[in-house]
């Protein structure tokens, strides 16, 4: 942070982007200037003090005559419930898992950042919030971002009375660690599963309001689409995945907290289930979708063996600190023994691109330098089949060394053991390779997405009464997430965001009833049945997962690591195709009234084709490298990535421009009044 | 839809309502037989220093604790003790038998047990061995005084000793006793440690192994040393 | 590797089930055992014949949607959840029988899938530590011993698979609860409810109609995190207090 000053956040610091090129012309059309109307102004640390002050109250006799829905039960959705529910509202939680206990954030390994500043190593909110928009790219709305560091405190204190087991030191003090990069050690963590017993403490404090009665729980239910009636969200359409019944379900406010997207890419670190329906249907019926392009890959995944493969598992990056990457030098000895290649022909290329920080290169960074070698045809492993550049199928290896053999040799055994036991386990587990004795594989894979729906300050959605939190909305983590800030973005926004922010619009209410024969309701479930009858009658060739898995190696090709004006403007050719194909010829077995996991699917791929052309349209539309976004054509002469803040300092705001129109970008300007943007560099 | 499990919540729960204090009271019985078949089996063997000794003892139980108590007193207070602990111990495990078999209606095309022993598995049937067995014993040694060699009741003569040498001195009486004799010990193996485990003193793994082995020592001593006696009569240390 | 399978398929919660048998070819030993179950779908697919429904979500273990008792042993023969098995496991030629979890507490949705609603009602009733949101201490007003909330975390780590009340002969689910109790019960926090909270979370326990516990350790064996017995003893431990202290 050297040579950087405070600012207080009362001067702008940066003048509005103004966009030069156009490359995704044709593909979308130019929309009015979003304004956050709800932007807090003033002194940055006052912003959000000023704003619980302003948010007006609900008397607490009114709550319970007041019903919030509130879609998806992991961090952001259980425990905006459980508050909810303390708080004394009538709460409606909806999941499409057996239990609300089964959220994917239930599977974040590393932990929870918190500005506590325990270490008194010099960490502060203020700090925290730098870190963050530094690290998202200056891509992420300041106030927001400056909320998030400053409840992160409370986080921790409110997970620790649930009794969230966090590591603790022998003096029974909490220990912290330092993580991704940063150098302040404000990391929370419970071993390598601090998601699940985060996710625990909220579902707990969820199910204990369960029996309190005031939140009502719907397991096994997929919301299809959102009832906005007279200008307001007012309810959902969920089918219930049991009996396949289609139910109407009518609130004052509807919430949505289902998670990221990370599954349009087929192979993710996401759960099978995780998916955009909510946020898709919601996106249609007129909530604009932000940043879409914005996905984070994580370099250090087990890479894929065969076509069989149903999902990806992510190895944490803690193992770059002792790993050295390689692969080998001449492509003729990829299908050696690696234990058989000898060091001079071996190729530590991030060692050699990267001589200052060598393994231990940004996430993005280092995914990309994989990529390339694999491209040039020095991957290792299986070789697995994919679509080339040029439309054609190939069969490439995707994979890289990750090699402790060094560091064991150095440590010994047993240190490496007591250091990554569980870890290396789980890889010799899955790939059946021991890896004490040869050098594992990895490669990167899609982990998380910063887009998602926008929302204003209040997390409020540009429809009226749907407000939208956690992986799922754009967030506040720019255009790309540090480690151990999805944790905390999730709980800041279930326990005290949104539950101060809701309230504003619930003084307004109670609403007036609408009844279940509401125009506004007999579309929105007619528009349900119509597609799940669609779905059921096509009666194709084609299996779900098939159409799923073209499109996941589409965007994987076209949208993933890199991405280029040619590429794209093919990968939405290819898109629109599979989505005509998709509507023809896909086959869906079984009945629609029972339990029928293909049905289920087919709504998730058709809603994942939409959404995937869109991203591409955004990504195309993006002309810079930012984050986990970066394009081949943004780079600076050494191959990194290359900003264009006077050009893209926006966030990109997508409306629904219809079945047949185009996406209509509505650009939400970055103005700076805290923070002074910088380019990076780890040469 | 059809009815799934009952979706509401016990309303005013009570700690003693619970299958666990049913399990307790299986514990608790169980050790309080741990504790009379040890004495018991100390009388036994008695029967190796010869008829007189065996008698004198068996007559002194009867005089225990006199003047206090009246004659036979503390036998009846013992008797009335283990009746009631017998009957708390059956009735919860046939209670728990049928939750059990309630909490299971279809059973596994496959089922593979890994972990449990072969005692522990056969607790129940075991139970009802012992149970069986113990109503013989009485007949056989206590209400009845049935002499199956002699087809004499009642032991008119008052002479504990010969109607134990009488009784083992038939094979088959011997062979009834070692197979009740090895349903304890699978008895005692599970069930030593299990009530030490149900009385929650095996929070850690090394008390869980020590409870464990008390349940093999338990096992061999009390069995072992009751199945000396019909032994020695049978291979004819112990003789009238 | 070819494999036969014979599944428990059952059209949906009160319909009668039978096992039908499937020969699969082209089994790799990389598949986990769900990718294995994909590839079976995929093929019943060209036939028409409805795909086999089983639950699974994250695949990488910690979730806890995935079940299956293969070959008799919950979760298949090794020490991981069945996303985590890996067909390596097997051989070419083997016959897999996949049954659903059974228990009356559980019942059968659809073919694999069951209801393990139970378990939610099983918190409902205890399982949580009452802290409103706000109402909290600064996190390290109250220090925490270092070994006791090593051994929360330990338990904590359960992820409510059901697999201990599948394995147990009793299908009891006394290491779920008792996993849950020791949890919240080593922590300072969780000791205002504590034995409130072990009275009710058993009262429902037996109500959901699990079978009491007999010691035996199936469970234990078949848990894919390695929560040990000593929680079935804490449990036990908690309960007799309890009692005493007039719950």
């Amino acid at each position: 942070m050297a040579g950087s000053t405070l600012h207080d956040g009362l001067t702008p610091l940066n003048a509005a982007p103004e966009q030069t090129s156009d490359d995704a012309a044709g593909y979308y059309t130019l929309g009015e200037k979003l304004v956050d109307a709800k932007a807090p102004t003033g002194p940055i640390k006052d912003r959000w003090t000023t704003r619980k002050f302003e948010n007006r109250l609900v008397n607490p006799a009114n709550r319970r005559k007041l019903d919030i829905i509130i879609v998806g039960t992991g961090l952001a959705g259980g425990a905006a419930a459980a508050t909810l529910g303390e708080a004394g509202y009538n709460v409606k939680s909806f999941c499409y898992q057996d239990s609300p206990r089964r959220a994917h954030s239930i599977a974040a390994q590393g932990g929870i950042n918190a500005a506590k500043n325990y270490k008194e190593d010099g960490d502060s909110t203020f700090r925290l919030f730098y870190d963050t928009v530094k690290g998202g790219d200056y891509r992420a709305r300041e106030s927001n971002v400056y909320r998030l560091a400053e409840v992160s405190a409370n986080i921790i204190d409110q997970c620790v009375a649930q009794g969230v087991p966090f590591a603790r030191e022998y003096g029974g003090l909490l220990d912290n660690r330092s993580f991704g990069g940063v150098q302040v050690s404000r990391t929370f963590y419970a071993r390598g599963q601090t998601g699940q017993q985060l996710l625990l403490g909220a579902y707990q404090a969820m199910e204990r309001q369960v029996a309190a009665g005031t939140v009502e729980q719907f397991t096994r239910h997929e919301m299809l689409e959102v009832v906005v009636a007279d200008g307001r969200a007012r309810g959902i359409i969920a089918r219930d995945m049991v009996t396949g019944a289609i139910e109407t379900h009518l609130a004052d406010v509807v919430v949505l907290a289902t998670g990221g997207y990370g599954n349009v890419f087929y192979l993710s670190t996401n759960a099978m289930g995780s998916n955009v329906t909510a946020a898709w249907r919601a996106h249609r019926k007129g909530a604009y979708m932000a940043n879409p392009c914005y996905t984070q890959i994580h370099p250090t995944c087990i890479p894929v063996t065969g076509s069989h493969q149903s999902k990806l598992t992510l190895m944490s990056e803690s193992l770059r600190n002792d790993g050295r990457i390689w692969v080998p030098k001449n492509a003729a000895d990829c299908d050696k023994d690696p234990r058989d290649i000898p060091e001079e022909d071996r190729d530590y290329f991030l060692e050699r691109i990267y001589p200052a920080f060598g393994n231990l290169v940004p996430r993005d960074i280092a995914s990309r330098a994989a990529k390339y070698m694999c491209d040039e045809g020095r991957g290792v492993g299986p070789k697995v089949k994919e679509i080339g550049p040029d439309g054609e199928e190939r069969l490439v290896s995707r994979g890289v060394y990750l090699d402790l053999g060094a560091a064991i040799e150095r440590l010994g055994r047993d240190k490496i053991e007591e250091k990554y036991d569980n870890l290396l386990d789980m890889y010799a587990r899955i790939t059946g390779e021991d890896p004490y004795e040869t050098p594992m594989r990895i490669y990167p894979a899609v982990h998380y997405v910063m887009g998602g729906l926008w929302v204003d300050y209040e997390l409020q959605t540009s429809i009226p009464g749907l407000f939208c939190t956690g992986e799922a909305n754009f967030s506040d983590h720019g255009a790309n997430r540090l480690g151990a800030s999805a944790l905390m973005q999730g709980l800041a926004d279930g326990y005290f965001v949104l539950p101060n922010t809701i309230r504003d619009y619930l003084a307004d209410g109670p609403f007036e009833k609408i009844a279940e024969d509401h125009p506004a309701v007999l579309e929105a479930r007619s528009e349900v049945e119509a597609r799940i009858q669609r779905f059921m009658s096509v009666d194709g060739t084609r299996s779900v997962e098939s159409f799923h898995r073209e499109l996941g190696n589409i965007m994987w090709e076209y949208c993933g690591m890199e991405r280029s004006k040619e590429g794209l403007v093919k990968a939405i050719g290819l898109i629109r195709d599979l989505k005509k194909e998709f509507w023809s010829n896909v086959k869906v077995l079984g009945s629609a009234e029972s339990l029928n996991q293909d049905l289920e699917k087919a709504g998730r791929v058709a809603d994942f084709i939409e959404l995937g052309e869109l991203m591409c349209i955004d990504a195309l539309n993006r002309r810079e490298s930012c984050g986990g976004h970066f394009r081949a054509e943004s780079q600076t002469e050494d191959g990194e990535a290359l900003r264009h803040d006077d050009e893209f300092a926006y966030v990109a705001a997508w409306e629904w421009g219809g079945e047949d129109g185009s996406p209509v970008l509505h650009k939400e300007d970055l103005i700076y009044t805290a923070i002074e943007m910088k380019q990076r560099s780890y040469k | 839809m059809p009815p799934v499990a009952t979706p509401t919540l016990v309303k005013t729960p009570r700690s003693t309502r619970s299958t666990i204090a049913l399990k307790l009271v299986m514990a608790v019985s169980g050790l309080l037989f741990i504790a009379f078949t040890l004495v018991h089996m100390y009388g036994n063997l008695k029967a190796f220093s010869g008829q007189e000794k065996f008698n004198d003892y068996a007559h002194h139980l009867r005089e225990l604790g006199e003047p206090i108590l009246p004659y036979e007193g503390f036998l009846w207070i013992t008797r009335v003790g283990l009746l009631v602990a017998l009957v708390a111990h059956v009735t919860a495990a046939v209670i728990l038998a049928r939750r059990a078999g309630a909490a299971r209606r279809d059973k596994y095309q496959v089922k593979r047990n890994v972990a449990s022993s072969l005692s522990s598995r056969t607790m129940r049937w075991g139970g009802a061995t012992l149970l069986i067995f113990i109503i013989w014993h009485l007949i056989n040694f206590t209400a009845g005084k049935v002499n199956p060699q002699t087809g004499e009741t009642g032991d008119a003569a008052g002479d504990p000793y010969s109607l134990l040498v009488d009784t083992f001195s038939v094979w088959w009486m011997t062979i009834i006793y070692l197979v009740a004799m090895l349903a304890l010990a699978f008895h005692l193996h599970h069930g030593t440690w299990s009530s030490i485990q149900t009385l929650g003193y095996t929070n850690t793994a090394s008390s869980r192994a020590r409870a464990k082995q008390a349940g093999w020592l338990l096992a061999i001593v009390i069995a072992g040393g009751y199945s000396l006696v019909p032994l020695a009569v049978l291979t004819g240390i112990i003789e009238k | 590797m070819k494999l036969t399978l014979k599944i428990w398929r059952q059209a949906n919660a009160s319909a009668e089930g039978a096992v039908h048998t499937y020969e699969l070819d082209g089994v790799s030993q990389d598949m986990s055992f769900l990718e294995m179950l994909d590839l079976l779908n995929e093929q019943l697919l060209t036939t028409g014949e409805e795909p086999v429904a089983f639950d699974s979500d994250c695949r990488e273990g910690i979730c806890g949607t995935c079940s299956l008792m293969i070959n008799g042993q919950a979760h298949g023969p090794e020490v991981t959840t069945t996303c985590q098995l890996h067909m390596r496991s097997f051989k070419d030629g083997d016959t897999i029988t996949i049954e659903p979890w059974r228990a009356d507490s559980f019942p059968v949705v659809k073919d694999l899938i069951v209801d393990r609603s139970a378990f939610d009602r099983i918190i409902q009733s205890g399982g949580f530590i009452s802290a409103n949101t706000g109402s909290a201490p600064e996190a390290n007003s109250v220090p925490a011993p270092r070994d006791k909330a090593q051994r929360a975390f330990n338990v904590a780590t359960c992820i409510g698979c059901g697999a201990c009340v599948a394995a147990c002969p009793n299908g009891s689910a006394s290491l779920f609860l008792g996993a849950k109790i020791t949890h919240l019960g080593e922590l300072p926090q969780g000791q205002p409810e504590r034995y409130g909270r072990v009275t009710s979370m058993v009262a429902q326990h037996d109500h959901e109609g699990f079978g009491g516990c007999t010691n035996i350790g199936e469970c234990a064996a078949a848990c894919p995190k390695e929560i040990p017995l000593d929680v079935i003893s804490q449990l036990n431990k908690d309960l007799r207090t309890a009692m005493f202290k007039g719950f």
